[in-house]
């Protein structure tokens, strides 16, 4: 009632003001008419009755102001008239408005954009119902696993994931899911998709109704399913079938197999992976007909899948995680890889399952990006808190100009703290415009950010929308930058005395140090910030460009990756070999290919092979021994890749299958295993899992070569000839060396593919384009941060020199009588460029410590340089200085060409 | 009589007030008259929060008004108390005699 009560009230005072001011100027007036009266009573004249009235009200209007303000609408009201104001003054300054709304803009745009990347990948929950209850199960801290992994979440094999179902008892449901690529062409070159492989309980565990028809059931998902039906993702469904409900019953060719099509997910459902989305989903059963003999249903030590599960009504993590832990070892037990020797056994008998928090799903994103996007949202609030800084130098010297307005207001009766308050809102309406268009500019900013970060082969997307975090932040970003370019000001502006608004003063006069003295303080602390900017960006742009020159052992440009699958020929075993090498002879026939070679592993893709090496050629093989990493490889692989010899010979057609095993060995691998001697003619064995090999003998020895990564430093590699591996594969990885166009070479290998067979699967990715590839996010860090480094710079200069040409103004009149008593220009100059000089030098010193320091979170990310690299810093302080001083140059001549005598008059 | 007059506790001109209007409706002059006279000429009530009052009791309820004529034929802004502002004087009024009487006593015991 009493709030109804106040809200129309205020309301009515709001809208109907006239009248509301008018029964208030009333009755003020009767009580003014009552006390005369009464006064009148006891003898005075009726003037003087009035008079003595009136100055007991205290003044009409002061009464007035404060019936007003014991109201909220008052509030309201002063807030309106305040932003009209406000809103005015920045209309009659259209530069500064503009100035500082872009500025302002550019910072809130880059922070918020970031931040955006961060909430996507790191913050958001799965968009299904209630996250909260999702859970992962992996084993808790693996390590020493054996066996094959694949997929970017290897978790756990399928006979875990089977034996972890039937026995977990904390999970209302749970299933397994593991990311895939799907080749969907009908032949010729391969169109990949991204596929899910999911179990039966997926969708039903995670609560997603189908778009149309229907999801994956467990029914489905059925050990041995023959043909299995295929759900879609909402945006295939639009991309290729245009959105047709007719879609449901036509087939999907999955690695050549047709698929009907079964159901369509709903729009907001991207899978479980943040950062990712799928087109195709398959229930885990059709992996056996889709990999054919690559399926990985039936090994023990095929790691691929993931486990996720819905937490039952009252169990927590903790306790699913407790009793996942008490069943783990008769789990494990029960799915011994029979092929493990005991050291591997042992291992894996040991390892016990866990379960951790999903309710934000997985991500391997978070792994690669998210210390890079949280030091770049560092450096964009750096640049940030320049742009607030420069602000703030702006606001200052148009409060020095409002000196005498804000003298006027105070004299005519405003209190500080409305002033203050006016100011503020002033600032505030800037921070308020210049956040709506950050807002604006970050969407694109984000976009460009995922853009950059997605790969044809390892697309990524993120679901950038705008929610309460994001708000939330551009709001925080707003206020504290606006109380950090407004506050200071304002106090500094109603720091008055009403009498200076009574003074007539010139302008052109020194206004005492203390008024000053916070813009040097802004000056230096933007040049310091700007140097930690300037550091980062040269750290980051001398890693670039570190790892790419870094000696890999080859050359990576002028190489064609090519895989031509012949897995729909189904050949045998010998047959392999042999149509393997009628391709490669083939394309060796290309005109204009200089040298072709087929490898198992690429070289930096990510894949690898490690085995245990045995030094000799007999004995009991025991306990550990050091591992080395293992490439099979065609002869010419060395000439493809310009890898150098530096002892023995190349493979030949001496070395066939039943030839005696060789091996071409990497220096390193010479510095751990051979130590002396000769190595041409050492022999040494390779174990793998419980098998020894017979003895490989060493025929040749060459430079070593990066393997995994740029980053790593060189490891232990051993080259065998694929002609005498005994599990021949059913496809060629073939690597060839060309000086053609990408696209004639790329034309000209699919013809020669489709002239031994029409029915084989053709794709191609330049060897260092796959490189790059795996670069981007240092791509990302130095480009990011370079460009963060030069707006730090070009603001800091501009902040420099408005603080400089600020000092000749007002120190003309010093400048004059220096100057009508002899002093000349140079000296004038010298006296101006001194001051910048020490601003310029206290900032650049604290800049270092601070570059120092923050150096220290960028560690990890640099390659072939520390964080107080010597000569980044010497470049930094040579550059920003050079800057600094050429910006105060300005200033400093203007001052010098002051004319005496005017300047003198002027007093 | 001006250096007499006290000022008066915090928070109490809207006690005063209310019970002020408690009799009767009155208007703005009349209330300022009543409190001098009552309070035996001690408090002087100062138009400047005077005004500021009414608007704030007005609104929360406490006060309600109307436009009248004066006893001397003028228009003038009555108040009366609303039930919720009989309700609150009495309160007040208890509330206040809880502590007028304990403060007694600590200045009794304490001298």
């Amino acid at each position: 009632m009493a709030f109804f009560r106040n809200l129309t009230g205020g309301l009515r005072s709001l809208i109907q003001k006239e009248s509301v001011e008018h029964e208030l100027d009333e009755e003020l007036r009767e009580f003014v008419d009552a006390n005369a009266a009464e006064k009148m009573r006891t003898g005075m004249s009726r003037e003087q009755a009035y008079r003595a009235a009136k100055m007991e009200l205290g003044g009409m209007e002061a009464v007035k102001e404060n019936v007003r303000e014991a109201t909220w609408e008052s509030w309201i009201e002063a807030l309106g008239s305040d932003l009209r104001f406000g809103f005015r003054l920045l209309r009659f300054n259209p530069i500064f408005a503009i100035t500082a709304i872009l500025s302002l803009a550019l910072g809130i745009g880059a922070n918020t954009a970031i931040f955006q990347l961060i909430d996507a990948v790191r913050l958001r929950t799965l968009p299904v119902r209630n996250p909260q209850e999702i859970a992962r199960v992996a084993i808790d801290g693996r390590h020493g696993a054996s066996g094959s992994f694949s997929s970017r979440y290897p978790d756990l094999t399928y006979v875990l994931w089977g034996q972890i179902r039937n026995q977990q008892e904390g999970f209302s449901s749970m299933f397994a899911w593991s990311p895939a690529q799907f080749n969907i062409s009908p032949g010729g070159e391969v169109h990949n998709v991204q596929g899910l492989w999911v179990s039966g309980e997926f969708f039903s565990t995670l609560g997603v109704e189908p778009a149309l028809g229907r999801l994956i059931t467990p029914e489905d998902d059925r050990a041995g399913c023959g043909s299995a039906g295929a759900v879609i993702s909402n945006s295939f469904w639009h991309r290729e079938y245009g959105g047709e409900p007719s879609v449901l019953g036509q087939n999907l060719i999955v690695n050549r197999h047709p698929l009907p099509i079964i159901g369509v997910t709903p729009a907001d459902f991207y899978g479980v992976e943040m950062g990712r989305y799928f087109d195709v989903a398959l229930p885990v059963c059709a992996e056996a007909l889709v990999n054919g003999e690559d399926s990985r249903l039936q090994s023990r030590s095929g790691w691929w899948l993931s486990v996720m599960g819905r937490l039952k009504p009252g169990w927590s993590v903790e306790r699913a995680a407790t009793q996942l832990r008490a069943i783990s070892p008769g789990i494990f037990e029960a799915t011994l890889p029979t092929e493990f020797n005991p050291q591997n056994a042992k291992t894996f008998l040991q390892f016990k399952l866990g379960a951790f928090p999903a309710d934000s799903g997985v991500s391997e994103l978070r792994g690669s990006y998210e210390k890079p996007l949280w030091l770049l949202l560092g450096l964009a609030g750096l640049v940030l808190l320049i742009a607030a800084a420069n602000l703030g130098n702006l606001m200052l010297a148009r409060a020095s100009t409002r000196e005498k307005e804000m003298a006027m207001r105070m004299a005519v009766g405003a209190g500080r703290a409305r002033l203050i308050r006016q100011l503020l809102v002033e600032s505030l309406l800037l921070a308020g415009i210049g956040a709506a268009v950050g807002a604006v500019l970050a969407r694109s900013l984000s976009q460009v950010l995922v853009a950059s970060l997605s790969t044809a082969n390892d697309p990524l997307l993120m679901n950038l929308g705008t929610d309460w975090r994001v708000l939330g932040f551009i709001a925080a970003l707003a206020v504290l930058t606006c109380m950090l370019f407004g506050l200071a000001p304002a106090l500094r502006a109603t720091n008055v005395s009403p009498g200076l608004a009574l003074k007539e003063s010139t302008g052109g006069q020194s206004r005492g140090r203390s008024r000053f003295g916070l813009r040097r303080v802004l000056v230096v602390s933007q040049i310091a910030l700007s140097l930690t900017l300037l550091v980062g960006a040269l750290l980051f742009a001398r890693s670039m460009d570190n790892l790419a020159k870094v000696d890999t052992g080859f050359q990576r440009y002028g190489i064609l990756v090519t895989d031509i699958d012949f897995t729909t020929l189904k050949l045998p075993i010998e047959g392999r070999r042999q149509f393997a090498n009628e391709l490669l002879k083939h394309v060796r026939g290309i005109a204009g290919v200089q040298a072709a070679a087929i490898a198992e592993i690429v070289p930096l893709s990510g894949n690898g092979i490690a085995h245990d090496v045995l030094m000799g050629d007999s004995g009991v093989p025991e306990g550990e021994a050091p591992a080395a990493t293992f490439n099979r490889v065609s002869p010419d692989y060395f000439r493809v890749m310009k890898t150098s010899f530096l002892a023995g010979r190349d493979f030949d057609e001496r070395d066939v299958a039943n030839s005696p095993n060789v091996a071409i060995v990497s220096q390193s691998f010479l510095k751990e295993f051979v130590k002396e001697g000769n190595p041409i003619g050492t022999r040494f064995r390779v174990r793998r899992l419980n098998q020894t090999s017979s003895p490989y003998e060493i025929v040749g020895v060459v430079k070593d070569t990066k393997y995994y990564d740029l980053r790593e430093n060189v490891q232990p590699l051993v080259y065998t000839a694929i002609a005498q591996y005994e599990h021949p594969a059913s496809d060629a990885q073939i690597l060839l060396r060309s000086d053609l166009s990408l696209s004639g070479l790329i034309s000209s290998v699919k013809s020669v593919a489709s002239e031994a067979n029409p029915n084989l699967d053709v794709s191609f990715v330049p060897f260092h384009k796959m490189i790059e590839d795996g670069l981007l996010s240092d791509r990302l860090m130095a480009r990011l941060s370079g460009f963060f480094g030069m707006l730090a710079v070009l603001l800091a200069v501009i902040g420099l020199y408005g603080v400089i040409s600020y000092l000749v103004a007002s120190q003309r009149t010093e400048i004059g009588i220096r100057m009508a008593l002899g002093a000349g220009q140079p000296q004038i100059v010298w006296l101006v460029l001194r001051e910048a000089a020490l601003l310029l030098a206290i900032g650049l010193s604290i800049g270092t410590a601070l570059a120092l320091l923050m150096g220290k979170a960028a560690t990890s990310m640099l390659f072939g340089l520390k964080p107080s690299d010597a000569g980044t810093f010497v470049v930094a302080l040579v550059v920003l200085s050079i800057v600094a001083v050429g910006a105060a140059f300005l200033p400093a001549f203007r001052a010098a060409s002051i004319n005496p005598m005017a300047c003198l008059r002027n007093e | 009589m001006a250096d007499q007059s006290a000022e008066l506790v915090q928070g109490t001109l809207d006690m005063l007030i209310l019970k002020t209007l408690d009799l009767e409706p009155m208007h703005g002059w009349g209330i300022a008259q009543r409190i001098r006279q009552m309070s035996g000429g001690v408090f002087e009530i100062n138009p400047g929060s005077l005004f500021p009052g009414f608007r704030r009791l007005e609104r929360a309820g406490l006060l309600d008004c109307e436009w009248r004529t004066s006893e001397n034929h003028r228009r003038a802004k009555y108040y009366s108390l609303t039930k919720m502002g009989r309700r609150k004087l009495a309160t007040e009024t208890r509330e206040w005699g809880r502590q007028v009487a304990a403060i007694g006593k600590i200045l009794e015991t304490a001298s």
